[in-house]
Parts: structure tokens; C-alpha cells; sequence
């Protein structure tokens, strides 16, 4: 296994790892805010898997990425109100429709693109990259950090102003209050459902872009199913990171690098069956939650529905 | 981290998890509360499925009335819908004790696929060097084993940690579902196919069919299963401290008995059941693992189980019905064109359907009282 | 400091009939099977403490909930200033100028005073530091509330907690002050001060509502008092009758408003004692881990002799809880012993000390002490799962339980369609007695009360109580811990003062009322009695 340290190594180490990190960033970004607000949104694997299919559909059809981002966007979105509506609204259990909305996500996309794509198979093509004049020529990182799409960096910017929005405004108070103590905010004169529905459906939003991202750049196609669990790995981020955008940024970046470590070493010569690679991020995530699972904290009202005045 | 006793699974309908056998009066008959909480969900779920069938270009009326056809009206697909039951029963058994606990084990495809490799790794191996019926149980006794044993970790980390078991579990399923696949490919290769598969179990040495039927006798031990389940969890000491930590750990506490070690029990025993429908579905049908092969029954089973308010014989019931909709699908995927994926989408209406059927008799109760 | 009765300090304001800042007209509210506001009216004026009287279950607690406005009547309607409202959510009813302290801290444990302070502010906002700041340094002039602005508020005192709520009623400019039950947490001496606090704002205008069900509280703190009985109003005593009053014509006239008879007959005698000289419970230098949640024990000892009453007092929250957990088996103690009837009990579970005959009844009884969606039947069994009769090599025999429930039933007089009946469908007072009898069935030694009587109406609080004083008479000993001094000084024969997890003296009851009353409350703020009543 010679070349390990080579610059296409590296380079494709660290390419692979923002890539993959990306959906899972995004995803955790979302349901970061959903927990903070004490929506447990089990459903978040459908949003990234609806996100990833309308992205593709979108992007496929006018042929424009943006486009296809914020139908990426809106894919997300569309299984977010439903969950809005029917968790957050009339407070039906939260784990027992987030698992039909992904179920249901994942029926209907796969049954879509049955009728769809199932013969074509199209793909769409390759992602303008950025070219940033000094940074995109460094050795090994220069293409790798700095030549992505310009929405990596668009997410790189999401982070810092979540982060800034949660420590300097009041709506990192008020998504605590409605996760913590609902009852003190709404008798203090806020609004929990309002402030819930809107991490909801941001979490679709983000959830959706991750999707759409997965789809259009990460694969340049759609395949039934692909979100394989990024999702969900979302929600173990959002679970561990306690509260900062930051760790969530973190988390992303070792669990996409655990993912693409494999994948390089392959291209560097090894000889990794795909299966194997793939349980890397899932055995990762299960080490950390063994390390650091007593530490998460998590809101004392995840989880349950708010009813005002409930007897 | 605080466990919110509101995620728990009792919480979707709490009187689920009462005995049985009270009989409590309720303002409205039963009938009126079967039809809000079971009967009208199933309804509005098959309607809202159709609906999506319109949406992609199928008649609905087509392919249910195929799907009804093909399993319930034809003696070779009423066969088939009982032996497909055998693991789907198993399913019921490992979430009836699971959901009555309080726990959410959401990695029954996890444990499932590797209860089944482990069946079809030792089984062929041992044909020869062991009586039949021997045999198939140190098949179906691994698969329990081993399918107890991937629990462990989200067990240990739920009842010593408590950290919550709905991620854990969803992990521990991904892990199990690829290193199954992973040892189908590599450690239990059989060397004379070229497809990758284990070694295939003779068809004499699977489970007995019943009498002169191709239906594999695996559907009585799901049975026996099922109700066997439904007995401990309604009528033992057993069961009444597992429904007690369901329902109220704080209570449980204080009356003294040890949550922690009842987490460990139920997850056990969960998991292992889950084992035991992976082995039944190589010992009696498949005969062998393929790689890559995932049916994933363990979230399908969710909804019916709910339906079914935790009750054995209604969730026999359910599970009758939802296994002729799988062979049916099966066969309409090919014939109809219509990908099976399509039961997810009804899995998916059953669950949101269920829920609103929950919040519909929640809230003619309350304004009764 | 001196208390200033109500009655006695003149207001700038002087009340004028008929232009409250509150009106409440005739409203009536239903819930599932009781009618708990019944055509109330009554007029909130400014400069005014107003105090809502009535047992528990009159109906205060859900006309609170209209005034803030977590509900609405079904009948009659709300005015301000004459003109009729509606305050169709807590935003309505702040905006109408009504802050609420409820009961029960409607705090975020986990966020900052400054940030409890702003609660409710829109989003994009950022909190006003500069400028709250300023105007608490006003509020600490005028009303001594003292706060330090980044302290995590679950850190703080409950006192504290308290002034925080308050503090925000004023910086919200509220015309309206609601206090629910608020001086449940406090002190005896914490309650004069909040007391003194009430008269210092009417007396700049506001008008502040007073709930209670203590009725020498009304009398001293309140200058109005309206009296609730089964959710209607069933008198009212002015500003001008009680100046002509003392407290005890007062008192006499509120119970014959609340119950229609003289209050010899419900005030509580002292209860003679039927202490035996044979030590039941000893527990010497008991000791348990605390963490961020909850109190650790030092060090407590005591003793417990057959047939005598020991009162543990103390404010809420200083490890009472955790006594009787670590008594019963719960906890387990880091150090110390416990042993009933001489035998050393401290490593046994919690079902060998049950069976031994040491009881404990605790105060959550639908949260910890029954299963709410299991029969009545299967509840007076869930401390003896697996137990013979009711279990045979694990089966379980439906109808001994199913019996067993019956007998219980009718021997603790529950009031139940059945015995499988759900036990969350009953009412406190019956789930008390099914957990009491359960308590008391076999051979019970020592029973452990935690706030045995809270949340119950005034006919169930003096079943048990006379309950309790039976169950001593029968030659048990029991250990009753409760936040009503009232209720201790009535039935205990020695009273034993928790704070910060540690005894900090036990007392003999000698009926020297008042004296002893003080005596009790230094300790229950932390000062150590030197002249320990030890057995």
C-alpha cells in the first residue's frame, strides 16, 4: 500500500470527506434546531431523501443546479409541513410519524422514479467548481478545501450565522425555552408552536438542501434510497453537539472523513469491499455515542407535545 | 440526558398497555373505539395509498383487486401469505414485548439479518452431524443468540446511560443490514456458486411443510410466538414488571424493581426474537442468504403492531392480512409493473393514519368526561 | 423587620367602587364532569391586595388561569376598566397589563436571570441589557428585588426564583400582579417579607391579586378578601369591614363563609400523644449522594418510638424527599445505618424493607406511587409483584388480586365504579386511600407520609389526618413529612427541621404555638438548634 501520502491520496481524503460531510452537516444543522425547540424529528431521513429527489428532478429538467438546490429546498420542506402539521399542530406522536414520513418518503420517491427515470437512468453533469486564484492552486488542500462548489461554502456561512443567532438574539433563548420549559414561554407571552413549526420546517429546508447536494454533486444522480442513513446521522450529531453549530460542523467533518478514508485508501490501491466501507461512518458514530452518549444533553421537553393548559 | 416519558411507545395509546382482561367501561362502545383506533385508520390509509397509485398513473381498483386476487383467492397464494406470516409473526412477538417495555427497537433489520446469516452459515454445515430437528434448533437458537447480542450496546447505553435507544438502534440496524452482507460475501461464501450466497440448506432438512401444503410449519412456531408473548406479557409476574417500566419507570422504581436489569431483559429478549424471524424465514423457506438481500420487514411490523393495541391475537390478525398484501405486490411488481415500494408508501399511511386515529379518540374521551 | 398588617397601612390610592382595572362578570367554566368557576364576580381595584380564598378544589386556580389567559370562561366575560375584553392567550392577558406567578416557576432552569427576564421577546431582538440593567437598579430602590443578571436561574433559591417572576410583572409595566399560592416555598419569616413586599406595590398603584388557602395569611396580608367555595363566591369581606376586625373575628367570619360553622369546630387540636417508649426506627448519621438535581444527605439521625408521630418540616426541596427515599430503599446511602425493630435494614431492597413493614406513601401519587393507566386492582398489588397469593410460580391469580382490591376498597371507603377502574379516572383523594390501604396491608411496622395531604380538599385532608393519627394509635410509628405547619404542629409529637439535607434540630411539640412556630421557621432558613429534643 504504497503512495498513502501521495497528493491524489490526500487530495481525494480530503475531497471525500467534505463531500460526504456536507448532507450530514446540513442535516445536523437542521435538526439541531429542531431538538433545541424540543421537536424530536425522526423524520429527517425523508425530508434529505424527498430533498434529493426533487433536487434531481429540478436540476435535471431546467438544467440549472441552483435550481435544482432550492427544489431541493422544497422537497424538504413539503415533508416538514406535514410533520409541522400533524406533531407540532395536533401533537400526535412524534417518533411514530417521523418513522411513516420517512417510510413514506422513501416509497414515494422510489416508486417516482420507477415511472420516472428507471430506464434512462440520466445523470446530470459535473459541478462547476470554484476557482478561487491563489487558494485553488495550494498543494493537496488547495483543490480539495477551496475548489468545492460554491455551496459548501454557502453552508460553511449557515453555520456561522446560526451560531452568531443563537448567542446574540433572542431566538436561541426562545427555541430553548419551547425545548425546556414550553409552559414558561407561553405564559411569558411566546409563541411555542409558532417557534416550533419554524424549526421544523427549517430543518426541512437544510435537510433538503443536504439531499439535494447528495444527489446533484455528491452522485450526479438519484438512486431509491441513497440517503442510506445520513439523516439520521444528523440527529446524532444534533444529539452530541450540544447546542453549537460548531461541533455540529466538527462531528460532520470526522464522520464524512471516517467515510471517505475508505474510499481513498481504495483509490490509493487497497482492496476494501464497498460493504465494509460503508459501516465505517455508522461504527464511528456508535463509538462516539459509547464514549460520549451520557454527555448529550438533550431538552427536558424533547419530544412531547405542547397543549396549553393541559390537565 | 433526561428520558421524556412522552417518546415512549405506551404513550401512543396508554390503555394499550392495561390488562386486557378488565374490561373497563368506556362512555363509547368498543365497537366505536375499534373502528376510530384499527378499523378507520386501515380505511384511510388504503384510500390515501390510492390516491398516490392515481398520482403515478395506476388504478388503484386494479391493483388491489390484483393484489387480493393473486394471494387471497388463489389456493397457491393463501399458502403463500401463511408461510410468508412465519417471520413477520416472530416481528410481532420481539415489538409486542419491546413497545410494552417502553423501548422503541427500531433495529429489528439489523438483528433479523443477522439472525438469518448465522442460520444459514451453521445449518448446511451441521446436516449430516446432527439429527434434522437438532439441527434446526441450533439454527434458530444461534440466530436468537446473536440477534440478543447486537443489542447490547444500545442496551447497556439505554439502561446505564440513558441515551436514547431510537438512535442507537437505527445504527446498530445499518451496521448489522452491511456486516451481514459483508459476511454472505466473504466468511460464509459458499465456493460453488458464482452468485455470493451462503450454502444452500437442503430443502429436506428446512422446516417441515405442513401436511400436504407448501406451507412451511414455521407459521406455527410464529404463532406459538405471538401468543406465547401476549400470555407472559398479560398474565406473569414477568410481564407485569416490564408493562410497569413501559408505563411508569418512575413507579417502578418505587416499588422497587430494578430498571435497569428489566431494560437489559426487554432488550434481550426483543432482539432475539427478531433473531428467530431471520432464521425462520432460511429455515424454512430460503434455505440460504443471498448477498445484498434486505427485506426489511422490521419496520413494517411497527404500524400493525400499533393497530393491533399491543394484542396478540389482533396482531395474528393483521399480520394475515399484511402478508397477503406482500406476496400480492410481489407478483403484481412483476406483472403490474408496479415496484413493491409501493408498500411502504401504505406502511407509511397506515402509521400517520394511526396517529390521527389515536388523536380522534383521544379527544372524543376527553370531551365526554 | 415588623410586619405591617394590611389593615393598617394607608394606600395613596383610594379604591373607588366600581372603576376596577379588573372586572370579572359572572363567568363560568366547565371541565369533564365539574363546574370549577360557577358564575363568579368580582372587581380587582388598584391599590389593593386582593386575596382569593378557598380550600383546594374552589376554583382559584382556574380563575387565575382566565385572568392570565390560558382559557376562557364558557360564560360571562372579562373587563378593563370598564370595557369588556377578551384575553384569548397569555399574550392578551399581559398585554392587557396582568402578569402571573403561578404556583409552579414558570422559569427556565436552564437560561440566565436576564434572559428569564426578557422571555417573550420576538426573536431578532437582542436582549436589552444596558437598559434592564438601569431599571432593575430602580426595582431594587424601590422594592429590595436584588438579582444577579447572568446567575443561571436553576441555581438560584426558590425565594429568589420567586422575586425574578415578580421582577418581570414590573419591568412589563404591569398594572395587575397575580400571585398563585406564593408563599407555599417560603419561610414563615420569607412570607412576611413577600407580604411586606405586596403592600409596598399596591401602594404605588398596582393592584396585586393574592391567592391562598391559609387563611391567617389573607387576614394579615390582604387588604380585600373574596371567598371561593366549590367554584363559587361565597362572600366577600371589604377593606373597611376587616379594618374593624381582628384576626381571629376575621377568621371566624371567613370559615363560617367557607364551611357555614363555627371554626372550633375545624381547627385542628392538638393531638394527644400515643407514644410508646419501644424505638421502631433508628437511623444513625445518614448519609447520601447528592448532584445537580437533587439534595444530599449529612449525617441525619433520629429515632422513631411505636405509636409516635415525628413531623419533618422544612421548606420544599431541602432532602426530605430523599430521606424517605433512602428510607425506604430507594437510595442508597453513602454512609450511616438504618434499622427497624433493631435489625440492621440498610443494605436491604426496597421489597424486603416493604415486607419487614416499613411503608412509604409518596407524594406523587400518580407519578411514582400508581400507574395511572393500570386498574385499581392491579395498583394495590404493584409493590408485591410475584408475591404469593396473588402470583403462583409467576402466573398471575386475577381474582385473589381482584378480591384483594375489593376488600381494600371498601375498607378505605373509595368511591369507584370499580376495582378496574383505571386509577388515573379518581379523583386525589380516592387515589390516596387505594395507596394508603395498599401501604397499610400486612404487617406494616413504620409508614413514611410525604405530603400526605397536598392537593386535597378540606373533607380528605381531615380523613387523613385522622387517618394518620390512628394508624399511631394502632401502635405504628410514623414519620410524616410535610410542608403545612399547620398540619405538623397539629398531629406530631416531636417535629424534626430539615435544611440543606441535614437535621437542624428536633423539637419537642409542647403546643407553645407561636414561639414554636418561629423556632421552627429559624431553623427551616438554616440556623442549627442547639437544645436538640433527642429521645
Amino acid at each position: 500500500m504504497d503512495g498513502l501520502l501521495t497528493e491524489a491520496f490526500l487530495s481525494s481524503l480530503f475531497t471525500g470527506a467534505i463531500v460526504a460531510a456536507l448532507p450530514m452537516l446540513l442535516a445536523g444543522l437542521g435538526e439541531q434546531m429542531s431538538e433545541k425547540a424540543g421537536v424530536l424529528n425522526i423524520g429527517i431521513e425523508g425530508m434529505m431523501l424527498m430533498g434529493a429527489y426533487m433536487g434531481f428532478l429540478v436540476a435535471f429538467k431546467t438544467d440549472s443546479l441552483w435550481l435544482g438546490f432550492l427544489g431541493g429546498i422544497l422537497g424538504g420542506v413539503l415533508v416538514a409541513i406535514a410533520m409541522a402539521v400533524l406533531c407540532v399542530r395536533l401533537g400526535l406522536n412524534q417518533i411514530v410519524i417521523g418513522i411513516g414520513l420517512t417510510l413514506g418518503a422513501e416509497g414515494l420517491t422510489a416508486l417516482l422514479h420507477h415511472f420516472q427515470f428507471s430506464r434512462s437512468y440520466p445523470r446530470l453533469p459535473a459541478p462547476e467548481r470554484l476557482n478561487i486564484p491563489g487558494l485553488t492552486d495550494l498543494p493537496v488542500i488547495g483543490p480539495s478545501l477551496f475548489g468545492r462548489h460554491l455551496i459548501v461554502y454557502i453552508a460553511l456561512l449557515v453555520v456561522v450565522i446560526l451560531a452568531l443567532l443563537y448567542r446574540r438574539t433572542n431566538l436561541g433563548m426562545t427555541l430553548r425555552a419551547a425545548g425546556e420549559s414550553p409552559a414558561a414561554l407561553d405564559v411569558a407571552g411566546g409563541n411555542v408552536l409558532g417557534v416550533r413549526v419554524f424549526a421544523v420546517l427549517f430543518t426541512g429546508a437544510m435537510a433538503g438542501l443536504g439531499g439535494a447536494y447528495l444527489a446533484n454533486i455528491g452522485a450526479g444522480l438519484f438512486v431509491p434510497f441513497m440517503t442510506g442513513g445520513a439523516g439520521f446521522i444528523g440527529i446524532v450529531l444534533a444529539m452530541l453537539a450540544r447546542g453549537r453549530p460548531f461541533w455540529v460542523l466538527i462531528g460532520s467533518l470526522i464522520f464524512g472523513a471516517a467515510l471517505s478514508l475508505t474510499t481513498a485508501l481504495q483509490v490509493a490501491g487497497s482492496n476494501i469491499p464497498t460493504d465494509v466501507i460503508q459501516m465505517l461512518p455508522f461504527a464511528a458514530v456508535m463509538l462516539v455515542l459509547v464514549l460520549f452518549g451520557r454527555r448529550a444533553k438533550l431538552p427536558s421537553a424533547l419530544g412531547a407535545a405542547y397543549e396549553r393548559g393541559a390537565r | 440526558m433526561t428520558m421524556d416519558n412522552d417518546i415512549n411507545p405506551t404513550s401512543v395509546d396508554p390503555e394499550a398497555n392495561a390488562t386486557d382482561a378488565t374490561g373497563a367501561a368506556t362512555e363509547r362502545s368498543a365497537f366505536q373505539r375499534l373502528m376510530t383506533v384499527t378499523v378507520g385508520p386501515i380505511v384511510a390509509a388504503f384510500l390515501l395509498s390510492a390516491i398516490i397509485l392515481l398520482l403515478v398513473g395506476i388504478n388503484p381498483l386494479t391493483y388491489y383487486g390484483y393484489i387480493l386476487e393473486r394471494s387471497l383467492f388463489s389456493g397457491l397464494g393463501l399458502e403463500q401469505t401463511a408461510t410468508r406470516m412465519a417471520p413477520l409473526l416472530f416481528l410481532c412477538a420481539s415489538l409486542i414485548i419491546a413497545f410494552r417495555a417502553g423501548i422503541w427497537n427500531l433495529g429489528t433489520d439489523g438483528q433479523f439479518l443477522l439472525g438469518a446469516v448465522v442460520a444459514a452459515a451453521t445449518a448446511p454445515l451441521l446436516v449430516g452431524v446432527l439429527p434434522g430437528w437438532a439441527v434446526l434448533l441450533v439454527g434458530f437458537a444461534l440466530a436468537a443468540i446473536v440477534g440478543a447480542i447486537w443489542s447490547i450496546i444500545p442496551a447497556l447505553l439505554k439502561a446505564y446511560q440513558g441515551v436514547n435507544e431510537i438512535i442507537t438502534t437505527l445504527m446498530m440496524s445499518f451496521l448489522g443490514v452491511l456486516l451481514a452482507s459483508t459476511l454472505v460475501k466473504l466468511a460464509f461464501r459458499d465456493p460453488a456458486t458464482t452468485v455470493p450466497q451462503t450454502r444452500t440448506l437442503p430443502v429436506e432438512d428446512r422446516l417441515p411443510r405442513l401436511f400436504d401444503t407448501t406451507i412451511s410449519s414455521g407459521l406455527v412456531w410464529g404463532l406459538v410466538a405471538v401468543l406465547l408473548v401476549h400470555l407472559m406479557m398479560t398474565r406473569t409476574s414477568f410481564g407485569l414488571r416490564l408493562r410497569m417500566v413501559g408505563a411508569n419507570p418512575a413507579a417502578a422504581t418505587h416499588a422497587g424493581l430494578s430498571v435497569p436489569l428489566l431494560t437489559l431483559a426487554t432488550f434481550g429478549l426483543s432482539a432475539g426474537f427478531a433473531g428467530l424471524s431471520g432464521a425462520s424465514e432460511i429455515l424454512g423457506v430460503a434455505g440460504n442468504v443471498r448477498a445484498n438481500w434486505n427485506p426489511a420487514y422490521g419496520l413494517m411490523v411497527i404500524p400493525l403492531v400499533f393497530l393491533a393495541r399491543f394484542h396478540g391475537v389482533g396482531a395474528i390478525v393483521l399480520v394475515f392480512f399484511y402478508s397477503a398484501l406482500l406476496i400480492g405486490s410481489e407478483s403484481a411488481a412483476r406483472r403490474l409493473g408496479v415496484p413493491q415500494d409501493f408498500t411502504l408508501v401504505l406502511v407509511a399511511s397506515l402509521l400517520i393514519c394511526l396517529g390521527l386515529g389515536e388523536y380522534i379518540d383521544h379527544h372524543k374521551r376527553k370531551k365526554e368526561r | 423587620m415588623s410586619v405591617a398588617l394590611a389593615t393598617e397601612t394607608p394606600t395613596n390610592l383610594s379604591p373607588q367602587k366600581g372603576a376596577g382595572v379588573i372586572g370579572v362578570h359572572g363567568v363560568t367554566k366547565r371541565f369533564p364532569g365539574v363546574i370549577a368557576v360557577n358564575n363568579v364576580s368580582l372587581t380587582i381595584h388598584p391599590g389593593e391586595v386582593h386575596v382569593l380564598l378557598g380550600e383546594n378544589g374552589a376554583g382559584k386556580s382556574t380563575l387565575v388561569g382566565i385572568l392570565a389567559g390560558l382559557q376562557e370562561p364558557d360564560e360571562g366575560y372579562l373587563s378593563l376598566k370598564g370595557q369588556k375584553t377578551r384575553l384569548a392567550s397569555p399574550s392578551a392577558s399581559l398585554d392587557a397589563g396582568i402578569s402571573t406567578v403561578f404556583q409552579h416557576s414558570m422559569l427556565v432552569p436552564t437560561l440566565t436571570v436576564l434572559e428569564n427576564l426578557t422571555l417573550g421577546a420576538p426573536w431578532h431582538e437582542r436582549p436589552p441589557r444596558v437598559a434592564i440593567a438601569a431599571r432593575m437598579e430602580e426595582l431594587k430602590r424601590d422594592f429590595a428585588l436584588s438579582l444577579p443578571l447572568d446567575a443561571i436561574t436553576g441555581e438560584l433559591s426558590l425565594g429568589q426564583q420567586q422575586q425574578i417572576e415578580i421582577a418581570r410583572a414590573l419591568l412589563r409595566d404591569s398594572k395587575v400582579l397575580i400571585l398563585d399560592e406564593a408563599t407555599s416555598m417560603l419561610t414563615p419569616q420569607g412570607a412576611e417579607e413577600l407580604g411586606a413586599r405586596m403592600q409596598k406595590l399596591v401602594q404605588s398603584g398596582l393592584a396585586v391579586i393574592f391567592i391562598t388557602h391559609k387563611l391567617a395569611e389573607a387576614y394579615r396580608f390582604g387588604n380585600r378578601i373574596s371567598v371561593l367555595k366549590q367554584g363559587a363566591l361565597a362572600g366577600e369581606m371589604g377593606p373597611e369591614e376587616l379594618k374593624g376586625m381582628s384576626e381571629d373575628q376575621a377568621i371566624d367570619e371567613i370559615v363560617r363563609l367557607m364551611f357555614g360553622r363555627e371554626a372550633g369546630a375545624t381547627s385542628i387540636e392538638h393531638r394527644t400523644s400515643t407514644a410508646r417508649a419501644e424505638t421502631v426506627l433508628k437511623v444513625a448519621d445518614l448519609s447520601t449522594q447528592g448532584d445537580s438535581n437533587v439534595m444530599g444527605l449529612e449525617n441525619i439521625s433520629l429515632e422513631l418510638k411505636t405509636g409516635e408521630i415525628l413531623g419533618v418540616a422544612g421548606i420544599d426541596g431541602n432532602g426530605q424527599k430523599q430521606l424517605a427515599e433512602a428510607l425506604a430503599g430507594q437510595r442508597a446511602l453513602t454512609g450511616g445505618r438504618v434499622e427497624l425493630d433493631g435489625e440492621d435494614i440498610s443494605r436491604a431492597s426496597v421489597a424486603q424493607r416493604r415486607r419487614n413493614g416499613l411503608r412509604y406513601l409518596t407524594d406523587d401519587r400518580l407519578s411514582e406511587g400508581s400507574v395511572g393507566a393500570f386498574p385499581i386492582s392491579e395498583n394495590t398489588v404493584l409493590k408485591d409483584i410475584g408475591q404469593p397469593p396473588f402470583w403462583v410460580n409467576g402466573i398471575e391469580r386475577p381474582q385473589r388480586i381482584a378480591q384483594h382490591a375489593r376488600d381494600l376498597i371498601k375498607k378505605f371507603s373509595v368511591r369507584t365504579p370499580g376495582e378496574t377502574t383505571p386509577i388515573g379516572r379518581l379523583s386525589g383523594g380516592n387515589i390516596q386511600k387505594v395507596l394508603l390501604g395498599r401501604e397499610l396491608s400486612g404487617e406494616a411496622r413504620v409508614v413514611v407520609f410525604n405530603k400526605p395531604t397536598y392537593g386535597l380538599d378540606l373533607q380528605n385532608i381531615d380523613a387523613s389526618r385522622q387517618r394518620i393519627a390512628e394508624i399511631a394509635g394502632n401502635g405504628l410509628g410514623v414519620m410524616l413529612i410535610s410542608t403545612d405547619l399547620d398540619e405538623l404542629m397539629a398531629l406530631s409529637d416531636r417535629i424534626a427541621v430539615m435544611e440543606g439535607g441535614r437535621i437542624r434540630g428536633i423539637v419537642e411539640n409542647d403546643g407553645t404555638g407561636e414561639a414554636l412556630r418561629l423556632r421552627i421557621g429559624r431553623m427551616m432558613a438554616g440556623e442549627e438548634e442547639h437544645k436538640q429534643a433527642t429521645a
